[in-house]
């Protein structure tokens, strides 16, 4: 049952927009260096952390399509007539949104990078610090579409909720990212899991409380 | 003969508001009860406490499993209906086959047909369908003869006194009367 609803929500991810964080994470990246002006060297060293900065800023585009649309149709309560729990419903649509979302955004990472002048060792750093992180993102991104579902303006206040409770990723993420060092990616590694087991159980309250 | 749905004592509240208490009723294998009443007092939200959606405030609600037909259809819209439909299905695994749901409900002609140009009638017919496929032994409809015309209406009398005489119960919001014999209910007085 969780496999037929991850593998609904994927194909819906990709018939819908799945391109458009990521194109919205290259153009972040490409903005960078308009920003900041050509001196390469600065470009590199400030590189990771703006590619972390747009993959968090990308990482909101989604937000309103995760949840909402679902519970505005019956489907959640659908879902849960037909005997899934609300915390395994956000399980599969974390599953599902980190698949559609992640492996694009690691992959956009090489044209990014590329934008931002870093060299190889930098742009390793950062694919391993988007790998471990992104799951955390997307574990985020679905606990706060569960909890603004149905608010009007839910766009906007989805920032206000995501940016905040994603600064630890992005303390560590970029630490990683920009000079290495395992301390700074096994924090972040325990962040993204800590995020992960909790937003089940948040997003599925979430859900059951917003029902009416 | 044991109850597939029975409400004891029940209250519910919503936004502060008392819609009903004291309220008690039970269903068994073979019955049909169909709640009436004016706008506002309460007869969806019944339905969705005998489905387990919401919760009681008071008293106990005590269900075998249901399937509802609201007037959320609840089907992905870019999807053709048989696969729309199919996704239910699949996730129920027992229970009427799809194409004699379809069939039984008038949407074969509609199975390629993308949810998003169905009209509001056709809809319902599918959500219906879907019901008709859970095997579910509790059916609860919320007014069901919604957006219905008279063929719609003709099946749904049909699937429902199939269900009926199969073992379930059927418990109806409507502010119409319904095809067949019905038990009335009616709330807010």
């Amino acid at each position: 049952m969780i496999g037929n609803l991850i593998a609904r929500d994927l194909r819906r991810g990709f018939a819908g927009a799945a391109w458009l964080p990521v194109a919205f994470f290259l153009l972040v990246a490409a903005l960078f260096p308009f920003a900041v002006g050509p001196d390469a060297q600065l470009l590199a060293r400030v590189g990771p952390g703006a590619l972390w900065i747009a993959a968090l800023t990308a990482a909101l585009m989604p937000i309103e399509r995760l949840i909402e649309p679902d519970r505005a149709d019956g489907v959640l309560d659908q879902l849960a007539l037909h005997g899934l729990a609300d915390e395994a419903v956000a399980a599969a649509k974390i599953v599902a949104h980190w698949l559609s979302f992640g492996p694009l955004l690691i992959a956009a990472t090489l044209p990014a990078a590329v934008l931002l002048g870093l060299d190889q060792a930098a742009l390793g750093r950062v694919l391993v610090s988007l790998a471990v992180g992104t799951p955390g993102l997307a574990a985020l991104a679905v606990m706060i579409a569960a909890v603004t579902a149905g608010l009007p303006r839910a766009g906007s206040l989805a920032g206000l909720l995501l940016f905040p409770l994603a600064v630890p990723l992005l303390i560590f993420g970029s630490a990683y990212a920009s000079a290495g060092g395992n301390g700074a990616l096994l924090l972040e590694a325990a962040i993204a899991l800590g995020l992960s087991a909790i937003a089940p159980f948040a997003a599925g309250a979430a859900i059951r409380a917003g029902r009416t | 003969m044991t109850a597939l749905l029975r409400f004891q004592g029940v209250a519910l509240t919503r936004g502060g508001r008392m819609l009903f208490e004291g309220l008690d009723l039970s269903l068994e294998a073979g019955s049909a009860l169909m709640i009436s009443g004016p706008n506002g007092s309460g007869k969806s939200s019944l339905l969705r406490l005998a489905a387990g959606l919401l919760h009681a405030r008071r008293g106990a609600v005590a269900a075998q499993r249901a399937a509802l037909a609201d007037d959320n259809h609840a089907l992905d819209r870019e999807l053709p209906l048989a696969r729309a439909l199919g996704f239910w299905t699949g996730l129920a695994g027992r229970g009427q086959s799809l194409d004699a749901a379809m069939t039984a409900m008038g949407l074969t002609a509609l199975a390629r047909v993308p949810v998003r140009l169905l009209s509001s009638g056709q809809a319902k017919r599918a959500t219906i369908a879907r019901v008709i496929t859970s095997g579910a032994p509790l059916w609860l409809l919320d007014e069901p003869l919604n957006a219905l015309d008279r063929d719609g209406a003709d099946r749904l009398a049909g699937a429902i006194a199939a269900h009926r005489a199969g073992g379930g119960a059927v418990l109806a919001a409507s502010h119409v009367p319904l095809p067949g014999e019905w038990r009335q209910l009616e709330l807010g007085r």
